[in-house]
């Protein structure tokens, strides 16, 4: 920079309004005096540089630790750090404030400002407008962040479902028969507690429950009828014919972890009741089904006969191995183990009632997904169809639902089709709405005052 | 004289616009015609010329064939019909464009000859299918093809990608060779009358070879033409299938409706039909047309054609009327149009801060109307013709990028008639239209609209603004740039020009925040509407947030007083990386829902950006003695607090100089 001749002054009155003296500080009241270094528009210029540098490396990392951990690690967090991904490079390290702490910041700078220092006037009313939208987004999106829950509905034609299911937490659930009633019992260990691993009691149980082994993700390994094999992995039946593999754990987006819990329960004697594994292979549909699909093409792989019925048979049996109950029988009452994807429950059913999946013609671009739905709210007494499909979700008790995805399970001969519905609890949805109204309007307000005023000018002299 | 000269240049140059429109008349076979016929590819009607444009571009990177033993230019509807109907001219076409070396001598393809001989010459660049697809080469590209599958996108090299470009280029041509009529075949109407003859009465293919051959066993010697031609019918109309393993084949659908619900296929078409049955018109119109062309009869062509289009007219006149629209809309090629003239308007702007001869301004100003004019009309024409808002892809963006630039330029330029809203306006519209150009190498910029963004209000609001919020950003940045440039090596940069470009840049960066921000959350809204997620940090939504927050910055650091005149031109040139980063940059990342193009050979053009605009903001710090424009004056210069647009700052200001 260069060096003027006369030095500016170090401060330069505004040149409308009353102009603080200087040892006037006394005057102002003490919550002004600690607010006032915190309202600058210095800090406010700091801040937004970080918030682009924080965004911009939490974009970067998004090709290596994809979208879900990309955000936890840098907005959903107070502080954290960047790498590069190249190997020899990694010793760069840089560390970066997280989205909670530069929105925090962001909110009390602009909070202060306003209480110390902005008068309000016609002329700056836009920017009080735009600053109080500022405000209900940042609100907003922490609130959302707290309160905000995404599920999924997955189900097939003619399936019905009164839950929705986590896409990444799981369950143990333990289900029971309660006496004297129709009802089912259901005591549900949270993945938190499998994942510390230890012992856990229920009231309700009559055993414990020891977690000797979680595998975050897993596979399926069929134990052949060979020599080579090993113990089988525990005492429940479906570890007769499958042992649960660990593998990595995928941050992939269009991947997802399938976990399973080796557990042992003892009752309340201390004796072993025995070895259960317990897999989201067997335990969540969706996927012993897809397990299904991709034994059966691997079956049929280079079979050109064109009769399929043996892999077809094969895949089934196999199937039907995976997803054989697991139960034990404590006091005359039999307990269902079940390693499943997180439930949330709902007072109402959705019934899958048809598919729709068009496509444009003579391509394989998708045009449309639409499921055909009949929501069920015996409380409420309803009872109606209504579609679901691309830009245009349903509304419903609170929940909202999505049209997701779409996918027809091949291991039939004519494939049954099924639809998988996003389920978001939102109940801030509306403030990012008005948010964006107030902002875009505070700026149309502020902008528009601008330009009329340098119009005028122009056109005055 | 000097007086005229603007209307003379802007009149020539409209001259020379519309003298483009006519269609050229037909001296032998009637291209023309045949350009027009309405067919069916990527899900949407088009005319046959647009196909042609389109596969022909993605093959050889250009519009047109210019052939070397010919020594002529071939148009792609040419070429388009040999590929269809006569398989054996069009192998010796050397329309592939191969530039890796390595590629080249892996195919032993071989090297540049400028021989005497016409026919022996080559370009070492472009080469035929028969030359490529030898035993040898199919072998070696099918490892290749197969290895860099494996590969994830980011870690493809060069070579890695000439052969999957040349790899895509052949399949598509594979493609192609189908759509009409089996590749070996060159009298198809012969085959289609022996098609008919040999299926049973009420029966169609299958059930004719069920009862003729079910339980028996099947002659290996070709002597049934029902074996002989079914077969060739059923292996087609397994490749057309959409189901089938070979569903990467994307087949162009000839034939309209007539006696089928919709557009089909050949194969497909015939595998339907029941003896007896007459064989629909089209496919004999077809069969009939490349029958006339392999036997280079223009008089039979040049009938059928018309006969064919007769038929088209009374039965689908809508096809056919927006078919030929679309033929008309890329023989007016306004993009094109504009472009060219963008550029002359350009360096009349230019010459005029070196003369200060009015009528250069005044020229450059009608002429960048002349080209905006032009430019409108080709994005209304491409609405229309799409039924879309201006913006659905990457391609069209840019269009609307350089349309938004010049219309802010030339509200600048009515303000201040000082030719900076010229300059930036023009070179903006020439730069966006030189990317856009770069874009359709990769096939049709009509594509239909995935489900999620089949959505004509999101398009027309979010889309649309987010656009218009990067056009403002950059007219901001290459203002910024004018002043650094001007100021550094021209003494042109005086204080009321000064002045006058703080306030431009003031203003448009106010005009980007709200256009940016607007958009922004506008895609927040969408998103919230189709998958619940308000805002889900996906890539192209941070690029556009990045851009959101650096117009911020730039605004409450100027009424911070943080920054001057020259701090808030160097933010401003910075804004054109931000902008980069968010329409191409991140792109490149291939992660998120919206990463709708890969484009690694783009990514060294936008890292060569970003240098050149980090280069311009060092020379925006450079003290300002060494500045021509301020020179031994430097320090009268940039005064305290120098009121840079008539706001007084919110707080007592601190000097950062």
């Amino acid at each position: 920079m260069s060096t003027p001749v006369s030095p500016p002054p170090l401060v330069v009155p505004p040149a409308a309004g009353p102009v603080p003296v200087a040892g006037s500080a006394e005057s102002r009241p003490l919550w002004k005096l600690i607010l006032s270094p915190l309202s600058s528009l210095r800090l406010t210029v700091i801040l937004l540089t970080f918030s682009v540098l924080v965004v911009f490396f939490g974009t970067l990392a998004q090709t290596d630790d994809g979208l879900y951990l990309a955000q936890n690690r840098y907005f959903r967090s107070w502080f954290s750090t960047w790498s590069p991904i190249t190997e020899g490079w990694r010793w760069i390290v840089i560390p970066l404030p997280g989205g909670y702490l530069l929105g925090t910041l962001l909110l009390v700078n602009l909070v202060a400002a306003h209480a110390t220092r902005f008068k309000f006037t016609w002329k700056k009313s836009g920017i009080l407008l735009s600053h109080l939208g500022v405000v209900l987004l940042l609100v907003g999106q922490l609130f959302t962040d707290m309160l905000a829950r995404e599920s999924r509905m997955t189900f097939s034609e003619g399936e019905w479902r009164n839950y929705s299911e986590d896409f990444a937490a799981s369950e143990l659930a333990i289900l029971s028969d309660a006496p004297g009633d129709q009802m089912t019992e259901v005591v549900a260990i949270p993945e938190g507690l499998l994942r510390a691993g230890g012992v856990v009691h229920h009231d309700r149980l009559p055993f414990t429950v020891r977690i000797s082994q979680w595998m975050p993700n897993s596979e399926p390994i069929f134990r052949a009828p060979r020599a080579t094999n090993g113990p089988p992995q525990a005492s429940s039946p479906v570890s007769k014919h499958f042992d649960f593999l660990s593998v990595a754990e995928t941050h992939k987006m269009d991947e997802k972890n399938i976990p399973t819990v080796v557990i042992e329960l003892t009752d309340n004697g201390g004796k072993s009741l025995g070895i259960w594994a317990l897999s989201v292979w067997s335990g969540e549909p969706a996927m012993a089904k897809s397990a299904r699909t991709s034994w059966y093409k691997r079956f049929n792989r280079g079979d050109t006969s064109g009769d399929d019925s043996q892999a077809r048979m094969m895949a089934g049996q196999l199937y039907a191995f995976l997803t054989e109950a697991q139960t034990v029988t404590v006091n005359n009452r039999a307990y269902t183990l079940t390693l499943r994807p997180r439930r949330y429950d709902q007072p109402f059913t959705l019934q899958l009632l048809k598919t729709t999946h068009e496509i444009y013609r003579g391509t394989d671009i998708p045009k449309n997904f639409q499921s055909r739905v009949l929501i069920d709210h015996p409380a409420r007494g309803e009872r109606r169809e209504v579609n679901i499909y691309m830009n245009n979700p349903l509304r419903y008790g609170g929940l909202t639902y999505f049209q997701y995805q779409m996918g027809r399970d091949e291991f039939f001969s004519t494939p049954v089709a099924h639809s998988v519905l996003q389920v978001v609890q939102n109940p801030s949805w509306l403030t990012p709405y008005i948010g964006c109204a107030l902002v875009a309007g505070g700026l149309l307000v502020q902008f528009g005052i601008h330009l009329v005023l340098f119009v005028r000018r122009r056109v005055a002299p | 004289m000097k007086k005229y000269l603007p209307w003379i240049l802007c009149a020539a140059f409209a001259a020379w616009f519309l003298s483009t429109l006519p269609a050229p008349g037909d001296k032998g076979l009637a291209w023309g015609g045949l350009a027009q016929v309405p067919v069916v590819n990527g899900g949407r009607h088009q005319p046959f010329e647009s196909l042609a444009r389109n596969a022909l571009v993605q093959i050889r990177d250009r519009y047109s064939h210019y052939d070397l033993a010919e020594e002529r230019t071939v148009p792609a509807v040419e070429w388009l019909a040999e590929v269809l109907f006569d398989s054996e001219r069009a192998s010796r076409r050397k329309v592939f464009r191969v530039d890796h070396p390595d590629l080249i001598s892996l195919l032993k393809l071989p090297l540049k000859n400028d021989s005497k001989d016409p026919a022996l010459r080559e370009d070492g660049k472009h080469y035929s299918w028969g030359q490529i697809v030898t035993e040898e080469n199919v072998a070696s590209l099918q490892r290749e093809s197969e290895r860099v599958a494996g590969k994830d996108a980011s870690h493809q090299d060069a070579f890695d990608q000439a052969v999957r470009k040349l790899s895509s280029a052949l399949s598509l041509y594979n493609a192609l060779q189908s759509t009409a009529r089996p590749r070996d075949v060159r009298d198809y109407g012969q085959f289609l009358s022996q098609f008919s003859r040999s299926l049973d009465s009420g029966a169609t293919l299958r059930e004719t070879l069920r009862a003729k051959y079910a339980g028996k066993e099947i002659p290996k010697d070709n002597s049934d033409p029902l074996l002989r031609i079914g077969g060739q019918v059923l292996v087609g109309a397994d490749r057309e299938s959409e189901t089938g393993e070979r569903s990467t084949l994307k087949i162009p659908l000839l034939l309209p409706p007539d006696g089928t619900e919709d557009w089909s296929r050949i194969n497909t078409r015939l595998v339907g039909i029941r003896g007896g049955e007459p064989l629909p018109r089209s496919l004999l119109a077809w069969a009939h047309l490349g029958d006339a062309f392999v036997a280079r009869d223009t008089n039979r062509f040049n009938a059928e054609l018309r006969d064919y289009r007769d038929w088209m007219q009374s039965t689908f006149p809508s096809e056919l009327s927006h078919a030929n629209h679309e033929v008309f809309f890329n023989r007016m090629a306004p993009f094109y149009a504009a472009m060219t003239i963008y550029v002359v308007a350009l360096l009349l702007a230019l010459a005029y801060w070196f003369s200060f001869d009015s009528w250069l301004r005044e020229s450059s100003f009608a002429l960048v109307g002349l080209a905006f004019a032009i430019h409108t009309v080709g994005l209304i024409y491409r609405m229309v013709l799409q039924g879309r808002p201006p913006v659905t892809n990457l391609y069209s963006s840019a269009i609307f990028i350089g349309w938004g630039a010049i219309v802010l330029g030339m509200v600048l330029e009515r303000f201040w008639r000082n030719a900076i809203g010229l300059v930036v306006g023009s070179f903006l519209g020439f730069v966006t239209l030189v990317i856009a150009h770069n874009l359709a190498l990769d096939g049709d910029t009509m594509e239909m609209m995935r489900a999620v963004l089949d959505t004509n209000f999101w398009l027309a609001t979010h889309v649309v603004i987010v656009t218009l919020g990067y056009a403002s950003t950059y007219v901001a940045g290459f203002l910024a740039i004018v002043y650094v440039v001007r100021g550094v090596f021209t003494k042109g940069l005086d204080l009321a020009t000064r002045r006058a470009m703080a306030r431009m840049v003031y203003g448009i960066i106010c005009f980007a925040t709200l256009f940016s921000f607007t958009g922004t959350v506008l895609g927040g809204i969408w998103a919230d509407q189709s998958w619940g997620r308000f805002w889900g940090w996906d890539a192209k939504e941070n690029g556009a947030l990045i851009i959101v927050l650096w117009n911020a910055l730039i605004l409450h650091a100027r009424w911070g007083g943080l920054v001057r005149e020259r701090g808030i031109m160097n933010l401003a040139i910075a804004g054109n990386i931000v902008t980069s980063w968010s329409w191409f940059g991140v792109n490149m990342l291939g992660v998120g829902l919206h990463s709708y193009g890969f484009l690694n050979g783009a990514f060294q053009t936008l890292l060569y950006f970003v240098l050149s605009q980090l280069a311009l903001i060092a020379l925006g710090c450079l003290p300002l003695k060494w500045w021509r424009s301020f020179g031994e004056h430097s320090t009268d210069t940039i005064a305290p607090n120098a009121p840079t647009a008539g706001k007084p700052p919110l707080r007592p200001v601190r000097s950062v100089a």
